[in-house]
């Protein structure tokens, strides 16, 4: 496990963005192989991301969510812990959210701010669970936290059928409009887009990330336990409540992605009979990012546009969407694989270095490996 | 070695891109012509186009109309329902000159696009929803559904017969109620067990739903689940090669098409595709009556069973035509609800 990790920390921007530009090749070759225009399809994708007002603000809205649980994989990563879970506590987030919502009434100034913080706080609980269960009962935190994830899947479903249902509908009442993170006034700025304050939050809470775990004690402890429980513990660190309070915090950020998406999007919670997939898209976010702040919410874009424009790619050039996630799968690929993608940065560097072409000549090949 | 082979399988993975990409796609069209200046959409609900059900039958009504009228149609799908807008705007602020949502699930998404571009026109299946720009597309689902419930009635050797629901939502509810009234018509004794998955794209939900319903007994099962229902005739298929005697009666289209009239009774079908092909073709021809609602029933074709039924004997054929003109002209008021 520890070994998974490691991949997963290392720090260096030159492997992603490489993998990027491998991704994105090898996407165009499977464009070509379908007979598709790649130059036209990721045109298309550009267009549909960027192309107007309207697709800046949707573009945006559909990056907010996973800059929270970017966040949250990123930082249980930072304490060697794998959190699979941030898609339940991102539910649990986003329940509770909606929960203060409909049965709340207040006036905005108090409404939003209760919302937002039960709906970060519910998520933390949920994700302090997985914690406490590895710490308490050695359940592993992968397994935990997966198990977790159907709990609150069927649990947020349970809420929203017997507390807060919309007759006939497969979803909630709406929140009332005193507890929205959207305003028709962002909104009008973006043409009608669904961006919402839940933008300013996330940049907030990337923020708060980077405080936390490089300019506290607290942080430094976590951070500690990450590279070596073991040391930590004989050097006075309290391992087990640092497990949990990370399991904690990691809760907290995807909770609060969850409170921010249903306060700010749609206004309803509906009943999911599938995982959303803003958890899982979590991961790969994080990976990304080489679990930094930064890196994060470079990650979250990324994703975002890759994925809002993938539409754009379908419309404009005929490409399937699923392309587009092979894109995506091969980028991850190149970013976990970094060992492949170090090899050829070393071999292009001593191309350069030896001071011949850095194009290998065909005698280079003859010699083979 | 290894530089030698990956190169070698780049170029020719190179060459063979360039070969196939000298085939292209040709986009030919026969018929008159004259919607060739039209350009209609729609988007799907997170099923996808290829569920053997709704979408599909609504996306193969658009491929006819782009036959006979060479207009443009393209279909969007929705993998979530945080897609449902954006996948509507890109046709709408793309100027297209329909946009279709296909399924109730699209309703509230609809209603919002509706309001904010009051001159782009909007179509939607399986809701109603209220805008002068839309025109709502129903179906009354259960007189077709009382129809299959009275074969399932006469057919059962066991007097227990199964229904698999995707969702509990008002359109699926005309399905389960229609058809339990069928049932009971004809065969008072017969008990229906009812199931709903909660999910209209788990075929792994419809396959153990139709389990535990074939285990309490039945051997007929009627699903209204989507691509959920893939799996009761997955359980279905397997129950059959191992010599049971078990049927699946299909839902949306002629489903035997897919699965086969080894396991396929009858289908209750939902002309989905007429109705996006008239609404559409009505559009090319100069009329739109946008805030109309359309109800389609047994009197206009909009549901009911295939026109080839080789597994249903004659007698039993013949009780559902009667029954069924015995609807449409209102001797039987089939409940929805």
């Amino acid at each position: 496990m520890n070994k998974v990790i490691r991949i997963f920390i290392k720090d260096s921007t030159l492997i992603p963005v490489i993998s990027i530009v491998l991704g994105l090749l090898i996407g165009a070759l499977i464009m070509l192989l379908g007979a598709y225009n790649p130059i036209r399809a990721y045109a298309s994708l550009i267009e549909k991301a960027f192309g107007d007002l309207y697709s800046i603000g949707e573009t945006i809205r559909q990056i907010t969510p996973l800059i929270f649980t970017g966040l949250s994989v990123a930082f249980a990563f930072r304490i060697g812990l794998f959190n699979i879970g941030a898609e339940g506590q991102f539910i649990i987030g986003s329940v509770t959210a909606a929960f203060v919502g409909i049965q709340f009434d207040l006036p905005w100034y108090i409404h939003v701010p209760f919302a937002v913080v039960a709906g970060g706080i519910a998520g933390g609980l949920w994700g302090s669970l997985a914690g406490l269960l590895k710490v308490y009962r050695g359940v592993h935190e992968v397994i935990a936290t997966i198990m977790l994830n159907w709990i609150a899947l069927y649990l947020s479903n349970y809420i929203v059928k017997f507390f807060l249902i919309e007759p006939g509908q497969q979803r909630s009442r709406i929140l009332s409009d005193s507890s929205w993170l959207s305003s028709s006034w962002l909104s009008q700025l973006f043409d009608g887009a669904r961006i919402h304050y839940g933008i300013l939050l996330g940049l907030i809470c990337t923020f708060l990330f980077y405080v936390i775990l490089w300019k506290t004690r607290q942080g430094y402890e976590l951070r500690a336990v990450g590279y070596n429980p073991d040391a930590s513990e004989y050097a006075g660190i309290h391992v087990k409540k640092n497990i949990v309070r990370s399991m904690m915090v990691s809760g907290v950020f995807a909770g609060l992605g969850g409170a921010s998406e249903v306060l700010g999007v749609f206004h309803y919670q509906t009943i999911h009979s599938v995982f959303p997939g803003h958890g899982f898209e979590g991961i790969a976010v994080a990976l990304l990012g080489g679990n930094t702040a930064v890196g994060t919410i470079l990650g979250a874009v990324l994703f975002g546009v890759l994925t809002f424009g993938a539409t754009g790619m379908k419309f404009g050039a005929g490409v399937p969407i699923e392309i587009i996630n092979i894109v995506i799968a091969l980028v991850i690929f190149f970013v976990a694989a970094s060992g492949l993608v170090k090899a050829i940065i070393d071999k292009v560097k001593k191309k350069i270095i030896s001071g011949g072409s850095s194009l290998p000549t065909s005698q280079d090949w003859k010699k083979g490996v | 070695m290894f530089k030698k082979g990956f190169i070698s399988i780049i170029l020719s993975v190179l060459f063979l891109s360039l070969v196939l990409s000298s085939c292209g796609t040709s986009n030919t069209s026969g018929g008159d012509q004259i919607g060739a200046d039209y350009q209609i959409g729609m988007v799907t609900d997170i099923g996808g186009v290829h569920d053997n059900s709704f979408n599909q039958s609504a996306w193969e009504g658009l491929q006819k109309l782009n036959e006979d009228t060479g207009a443009e149609v393209k279909f969007l799908e929705s993998h979530k329902d945080a897609d449902y807008v954006p996948n509507l705007n890109e046709f709408v602020k793309n100027d297209w000159n329909l946009t279709w949502g296909i399924g109730y699930m699209m309703g509230d998404a609809i209603k919002e696009v509706a309001d904010q571009n009051p001159e782009a026109r909007l179509a939607i299946i399986d809701a109603v929803v209220e805008a002068p720009n839309v025109v709502s597309v129903t179906f009354k689902e259960h007189e077709g559904s009382f129809l299959v419930g009275v074969v399932a009635g006469m057919m059962t050797k066991t007097d227990k017969i199964g229904f698999v629901g995707g969702m509990d939502i008002p359109v699926i509810k005309r399905f389960e109620k229609g058809f339990v009234a069928g049932v009971e018509a004809v065969n008072p004794d017969a008990e229906v067990i009812i199931n709903y998955t909660g999910a209209f794209n788990a075929p792994d939900q419809g396959k153990a739903a139709a389990a535990t319903i074939y285990n309490d007994g039945a051997d007929i099962i009627f699903h209204a689940a989507g691509s959920t229902g893939d799996g009761v005739f997955n359980e279905g298929k397997e129950r059959k090669k191992n010599g049971e005697e078990v049927w699946v009666i299909g839902v949306d289209k002629d489903q035997s098409i897919t699965f086969g009239d080894d396991i396929t009774l009858t289908s209750m079908m939902k002309r989905v595709d007429t109705a996006v092909y008239q609404v559409s073709r009505s559009l090319i021809e100069g009329q739109f009556n946008g805030g109309e609602i359309r109800s389609l029933g047994l009197a206009d074709n909009g549901v009911g069973l295939p026109e080839e039924n080789p597994n249903i004997p004659e007698d039993v054929l013949e009780k559902v035509e009667e029954y069924k003109q015995k609807i449409i002209d209102g001797e039987i008021e089939v409940p929805s609800e």
